[in-house]
């Protein structure tokens, strides 16, 4: 991931709030993951969040353990495979990506839905779905709303739509109420993540036909 | 800047003085050469043993005080006894295998604890992936700047202390927050209250959690 400037759209505290507690989605996510992984500030909240989970675990009761426990502790442990510290292959991807998409953009079997647009949807054990986009540049995705959320983070290239412009490790956060129209800014083609909790809602007939083939 | 960082502003060191935690820890213990004045170094002193010796003895410590942790927080999420049993032995495991990426300088023992109880909640009790950031670890042989370490863990003991000093009904929405597999409109429709009313109660506790750290 090429980070050309600063991050300048972030997730909210809510959405790192719930992160940290553990009740995102696993396509949300997976998101979140991305981006904390290049954006120190969030990084830095999120941390603060896990502080603060840690010191309620520190204060909170006790359950007692069974008789034993321990000992069955350290059996599982010797049974546990080694650890060997390795280093770990460069890659340009988050490992949180490459666990769903491979080491590389290149890996990707996108398939066509229209325009030059590309996808491919990633394998989340939720309800959400999440999934890459590569939209050639200058090209628009469909006008459409949400009936959920939809999360689109830039791993390549940049998109513009009504709201801003958003750049290699931005994250837009769009709720039920946006209707917009993303457009890949000149240069490179733009390969974003999208996750979402509903389908999306395009706004011509054709694309409404169609939606359900190609799960967006 | 790593450490707790924007949100919980790096604090000039103030006269933490004489800590005990809850059970009385002494806060006197010297270990490896680390500079003990709170019962969070004695962790990190711990689970350096574990990582550099194989120490059972340090494990035995460190898994009778956060063992029944964990495992009152498993069962808080809904577990019953039986699964919050094996969970907390296999999060107390994982541990032990981890420990080489504990990293004193970004989390106390215990917030490291949780991250790990977090996602064994989220494996067993969700049947969910849990996508995690890279790491930041700078590598095995990376020896963590001692100021840094003593800066965290102070900063670990004052949030504490913060937290201690949060009206209840704060502290067991906060609570409840971290450790229920319960949204907001749950704890609502649970505690009667408006939804508003959690979510700024929960925001209000952690704004002033953030404020006491500045």
């Amino acid at each position: 991931m090429k980070m050309n400037k600063p991050i300048s759209h972030h997730l909210t505290d809510q959405d790192l709030l719930d992160y940290s507690t553990g009740k995102l989605e696993e396509s949300f996510a997976l998101a979140a993951a991305v981006h904390v992984s290049v954006c120190d500030q969030c990084r830095a909240t999120l941390d603060s969040f896990d502080a603060i989970g840690g010191t309620v675990l520190e204060n909170s009761s006790h359950q007692e353990m069974s008789q034993g426990s321990f000992d069955k502790t350290m059996a599982l442990i010797s049974a546990l495979p080694s650890t060997k510290v390795t280093r770990k292959e460069p890659s340009n991807l988050p490992d949180a990506l490459a666990g769903y998409i491979g080491k590389s953009l290149d890996d990707i079997k996108w398939t066509p839905i229209g325009m030059g647009v590309k996808q491919k949807i990633l394998h989340t054990g939720d309800t959400g779905t999440a999934r890459m986009l590569y939209i050639p540049a200058g090209t628009a995705v469909p006008d459409h709303g949400h009936k959920g959320r939809e999360w689109t983070l830039v791993l390549q290239g940049a998109f513009f739509d009504e709201t801003g412009h958003f750049g290699p490790g931005d994250i837009e956060i769009a709720d039920p109420t946006v209707e917009h129209t993303p457009t890949a800014a000149a240069g490179d083609a733009c390969i974003c993540l999208a996750v979402t909790d509903a389908p999306l809602r395009f706004s011509g007939i054709l694309h409404r036909l169609v939606q359900p083939l190609l799960r967006i | 800047m790593t450490l707790l960082d924007t949100r919980l502003r790096r604090i000039e060191a103030s006269p933490c003085g004489q800590v005990c935690d809850s059970r009385g820890i002494s806060v006197a213990h010297k270990e490896d050469g680390v500079l003990d004045k709170t019962p969070n170094d004695k962790w990190v002193a711990l689970i350096r043993r574990i990582n550099r010796d194989k120490d059972v003895s340090a494990f035995e410590v460190l898994f009778d005080h956060f063992a029944p942790r964990v495992k009152s927080f498993l069962m808080k999420s809904g577990a019953d006894n039986t699964m919050a049993e094996e969970c907390a032995q296999e999060v107390m495991a994982t541990v032990w295998q981890k420990s080489h990426l504990f990293d004193p300088t970004r989390a106390s023992a215990s917030t490291w604890i949780f991250t790990i109880a977090r996602n064994k909640k989220i494996d067993a009790l969700r049947k969910l992936k849990r996508p995690e950031p890279d790491e930041l670890s700078w590598g095995a042989e990376h020896e963590p700047d001692q100021e840094d370490v003593i800066s965290l863990q102070q900063e670990t003991q004052r949030l504490g202390a913060a937290l201690s000093e949060l009206p209840q009904k704060q502290r067991d929405l906060l609570e409840q927050a971290f450790f229920h597999e319960k949204s907001h409109s749950e704890i609502a429709q649970d505690t009667g209250l408006p939804l508003g009313t959690i979510k700024s109660r929960i925001r209000l506790a952690l704004d002033k959690l953030r404020h006491s750290m500045s």
